[in-house]
């Protein structure tokens, strides 16, 4: 499911350290509820992980053993050990493990590179998380919560259906 | 029968449990169980948990150990045998002749499985088993037909479990050197087919190239589904012909066999899968538990919702259905 050009064009203009703040919340966020969220890592902590999602201008570079995620513009993109590309509702559907990485490989509807033990290492790291980002974000926003919660699993239900039906469309 | 299902991590435990499973199998952190990849499986206490859950649901674990003991190294795969057995393990699932008689000597009361690692495939082999080790189940490679599984059933005294639906090893299993002729590893002494370290992708124009160690295995052009890159599955030159030497990327799937499994004697279906996400594991293994209890006419429309979890989007029913003999 691409994100609608209503969203994902402003993020063109609106300032990197404004996103930068608000994404370094949420995965600080992410972190705190899931401790053991690095563990199954081991040495590919190490690691520079880059998320690029296909329909949005920006990118994400994730640092494990620092605790860390940056965000840059696409054709500033720094270095990285392992990237994962993909669309935007599909990576979160993957942080959540409510995908299943191998079936969007297949249908080529992610696409991987670099260090695959390091990639494959995070990516059963987090499919062993059970990372609920509604129910995450909802702890941070105090007493918007209920709202919060809401509305991002809404959010949540309906594009994941679009996803799923999109993967099974495919082969019919 | 029976469900056997996968699972490498905690979480995929639970959803194994939770969607339906008679049986779970998983194997501990390291080179005793032949899904050794990077991240996946169980630390003693993650298992000992994950036993807890599914004793409290009255589904079994079984343990894999199920690589062959490197000479000299014995004691990482006894110690698995005993700490499989100190947490209660309801079966451990081995492969190698001399992890077998360890276990049943100095463990005698626990059941033991022969993993298809083990590449039992007769019934002097399997009779052997039983006989030496007092195996009480046997999983049969997926080299034989439906017909050869009912004539092994016949003469031998044990169960017999068979792969059902996922990942399809094609070779000899135990036996195949494929991925040790390119890598090095192997997943009979390692642990891993293919290992994620020596796999590379890159893009080549429109096309996805897979390469496994200094092997070009594939190339997809845009649109086609992809595979594993393993050599089995590879695409290569031969003679005139591009082509699969071996098999097509394609899993492999025989629900629509189950009554004809059944009457051939089989106790337990299983479901490949351990290196998969949690979302396949739920969706497999709630489809399966719906599909063995419904009527043969209910079934393709069930399982054909499997599909997308495929390799290569394809299935196939292989050897069960053997047509090239």
């Amino acid at each position: 499911m691409t994100l609608p050009l209503a969203i994902t064009a402003p993020l063109s203009f609106v300032p990197l350290v404004a996103i930068e703040s608000v994404v370094q919340r949420v995965f600080a966020r992410v972190i705190a509820a899931h401790p053991g969220l690095f563990d199954r890592l081991a040495d590919h902590a190490a690691k520079r992980y880059a998320f690029l999602p296909s329909d949005l201008p920006i990118g994400f570079l994730v640092e494990p053993s620092v605790r860390r995620i940056s965000v840059h513009r696409k054709e500033r993109a720094p270095a990285s050990d392992a990237r994962m590309e993909g669309e935007f509702v599909l990576l979160l559907a993957l942080l959540e493990g409510r995908i299943d990485g191998d079936a969007v490989f297949f249908s080529r509807d992610l696409t991987v590179s670099g260090d695959m033990e390091a990639m494959l290492a995070l990516r059963n790291a987090l499919d062993d998380c059970e990372i609920d980002l509604p129910n995450d974000l909802a702890r941070m926003s105090g007493p918007l919560a209920p709202l919060v919660r809401r509305a991002g699993e809404e959010i949540r239900e309906r594009a994941l259906g679009r996803v799923l039906k999109e993967e099974t469309s495919q082969w019919n | 029968m029976e469900l056997i299902c996968p699972a490498g991590t905690p979480a995929a435990f639970r959803e194994a449990v939770d969607a339906g499973a008679d049986a779970v199998y998983c194997g501990f952190r390291d080179e005793t169980n032949a899904r050794n990849f990077p991240g996946l499986n169980f630390s003693r206490e993650e298992l000992r948990t994950a036993i807890a859950y599914a004793k409290q649901r009255k589904v079994m674990t079984f343990i894999a150990i199920n690589t062959f003991m490197r000479a000299g190294q014995e004691t990482l795969w006894h110690q698995a045998v005993d700490d499989a057995v100190a947490l209660g393990a309801d079966a451990v699932i081995l492969a190698d002749f001399g992890l077998m008689a360890y276990t049943v000597e100095r463990h005698p009361q626990q059941r033991l499985h022969v993993s298809v690692q083990a590449s039992a495939s007769n019934a002097d082999a399997v009779r052997f088993l039983v006989e030496a080790f007092a195996a009480k189940r046997v999983v049969l490679p997926r080299t034989l037909t439906i017909a050869d599984i009912a004539r092994l059933a016949n003469q031998i005294d044990c169960e017999i479990e068979v792969f059902a639906f996922g990942g399809l090893c094609v070779m000899a299993e135990g036996r195949c050197s494929l991925s040790s002729y390119a890598t090095g590893k192997s997943p009979n002494m390692h642990g891993v087919c293919s290992p994620a370290s020596h796999v590379r992708y890159r893009q080549d124009g429109r096309e996805l190239v897979s390469e496994l160690g200094d092997y070009t295995i594939n190339r997809f052009p845009a649109g086609e589904a992809a595979g594993y890159p393993t050599l089995c599955k590879g695409r290569f030159d031969i003679a005139e012909e591009r082509g699969y030497a071996f098999e097509d990327p394609v899993s492999l799937d025989v629900m629509d066999h189950i009554d004809a499994l059944r009457s051939a004697g089989v106790s337990a279906l299983k479901i490949e899968g351990r290196q998969r996400g949690k979302a396949y594991v739920a969706e497999v293994v709630s489809v399966m538990r719906r599909a063995l209890t419904a009527g043969a006419a209910e079934r393709p429309a069930l399982v054909s919702r499997l599909k997308a979890l495929s390799e290569g989007q394809k299935t196939t029913t292989g050897a069960y259905e053997k047509r090239w003999r």
